[in-house]
């Protein structure tokens, strides 16, 4: 889940901006990657697709999902 | 009396005569309900249970033959009040009125507590309850799976509530037996094929609302074991609010109702959006403000340094202007300024004594305004003079 991860990182690098011991160059830095973490992850929200499918095992160990409403 | 069993001759055989009873018993009661108590409960090798269920003053022999054993939560206990339905017979083989018990209640669903506080004991055993055991939600799943009755109203819940809080969710239903006595191994074969295909975030596992029997699987040990095991974490939603099931102790979360497992597994996406904008805002607002920041630090250090050189300046302009003035008062300037002039010889070098001089010899008097040249015409020495300089010589 690299949505997930990336928010959690995005939460991570607004808590350290918020900290005073930041020196202007790491608050930079870390400026730049959670806005490459924020375009990554609305991207990521835009190509959810989301349906309603049924998993079918076809033989033992190998799965479909096949689309079906339920 | 020519009719069977009338003389000797016409005695009826053992069998003939039980048998004959046991139809005209059957025949004469319907299945019907009795309640009494408990006594010689025995649960034979064989799968059946035998017991007798008597009041202040009568006792009847009962028997559960094993395919019906099954659908009983749990066997009663010595002296327990309960209502059994069933069919009054006879067995034969000991000649003795006995009631073939199909159901069996406790007063206060003695019974069922009784199958539930079993199971809970025995996964406690084994630390399946432990509270630390329970995972935590993934916090944006994207795809959640549904273990539930194909066309069960639960089902259409869920769908309906995650689609409206996320339309991007994926949700895959793997179908299952949520009642009867197919149920327990149906649930466990569908964790077994979640497990095994490891593509969902989260399963939901359920169904609505129902009688105490209809819920009956959830409470089945194998189907607990099942979802403790399960990779997946896990969300009970078992019929309705008051509903508790063994299944709700070993999930990582219980939702009170289908609806409220999904509100539980899926967050409304328009919070992730605000979620994320006030992440990035958070971000640039904090970067800008450490920016804002270092410019003026920068700004105020520059102006530190200004006053620091200027303070630097007017120390020393101070420390010159102390100088001059005591140069001042040591400078011959200051003499003459009072009036008093100066003897030069012709190259510049002062005169300070009169031995110094000879009659004829040109000198020059520095003044206060001006410089005049003169010639010597007497030079007298004061003697006292002479000896004193020799002395300090």
């Amino acid at each position: 889940m690299t949505f997930e991860k990336n928010l959690e990182r995005l939460e991570q690098i607004a808590s350290s901006l918020d900290r005073d011991d930041l020196s202007l160059e790491q608050a930079l830095t870390l400026f730049e990657e959670g806005i490459a973490k924020l375009k990554e992850a609305s991207a990521e929200l835009a190509k959810a697709e989301g349906r309603v499918a049924k998993l079918v095992e076809k033989a033992e160990g190998v799965f479909e999902v096949t689309d079906e409403h339920g | 009396m020519n009719a069977p069993g009338g003389s000797p001759e016409l005695a009826l055989t053992i069998a003939q005569l039980t048998n004959a009873a046991k139809e005209i018993l059957e025949g004469a009661f319907p299945p019907v309900w009795i309640k009494g108590e408990v006594g010689n409960f025995t649960a034979h090798r064989n799968g059946h249970w035998y017991f007798s269920l008597r009041d202040a003053t009568a006792q009847l022999s009962c028997v559960v033959w094993s395919r019906d054993v099954k659908r009983i939560p749990a066997p009663p206990d010595e002296g327990m009040q309960v209502m059994a339905h069933g069919q009054l017979s006879v067995y034969a083989a000991r000649g003795q009125m006995q009631f073939m018990v199909r159901s069996l209640e406790a007063e206060g669903e003695g019974l069922w507590r009784k199958a539930f506080e079993k199971t809970k004991a025995a996964l406690e055993k084994d630390g399946l309850l432990d509270p630390a055991r329970k995972r935590r939600l993934p916090r944006f799943p994207r795809r959640v799976a549904v273990i539930t009755s194909p066309d069960g109203a639960a089902l259409h819940d869920i769908i309906s509530v995650i689609q409206r809080r996320n339309p991007g969710v994926e949700i895959i239903v793997i179908p299952a037996a949520v009642q009867g006595e197919t149920a327990p191994d149906s649930l466990v074969a569908a964790l077994d094929r979640l497990s095994r295909w490891r593509g969902a975030d989260v399963v939901i596992i359920g169904r609505g609302g129902g009688s105490r029997e209809d819920l009956w699987a959830f409470n089945d040990e194998r189907v607990a074991r099942a979802i403790a095991a399960s990779p997946v974490p896990t969300i009970s939603a078992v019929g309705h609010e008051v509903d508790f099931t063994i299944a709700d102790l070993v999930a990582d979360h219980r939702a009170a109702t289908p609806s409220a497992a999904a509100e539980a597994a899926v967050p409304v996406l328009a919070d992730i959006i605000a979620g994320i904008r006030a992440l990035g805002e958070g971000i640039r607002s904090a970067t800008e403000l450490r920016v804002r920041d270092a410019g003026h630090t920068l700004r105020q250090l520059s102006r530190d340094l200004g006053l620091r050189s200027l303070r630097t300046v007017e120390r020393r302009r101070a420390r010159v202007q102390e100088l001059a003035a005591r140069l001042e008062t040591l400078s011959p300037l200051a003499t003459l300024a009072r009036g008093y002039a100066v003897a030069l010889n012709e190259q510049g070098g002062a005169l300070p004594s009169a031995a110094l001089f000879t009659p004829g010899m040109h000198f020059a008097m520095e003044m206060r305004d001006g410089r005049v040249h003169a010639t010597a015409d007497d030079v007298i020495v004061r003697p006292s003079a002479k000896a004193a300089r020799r002395g300090a010589a």
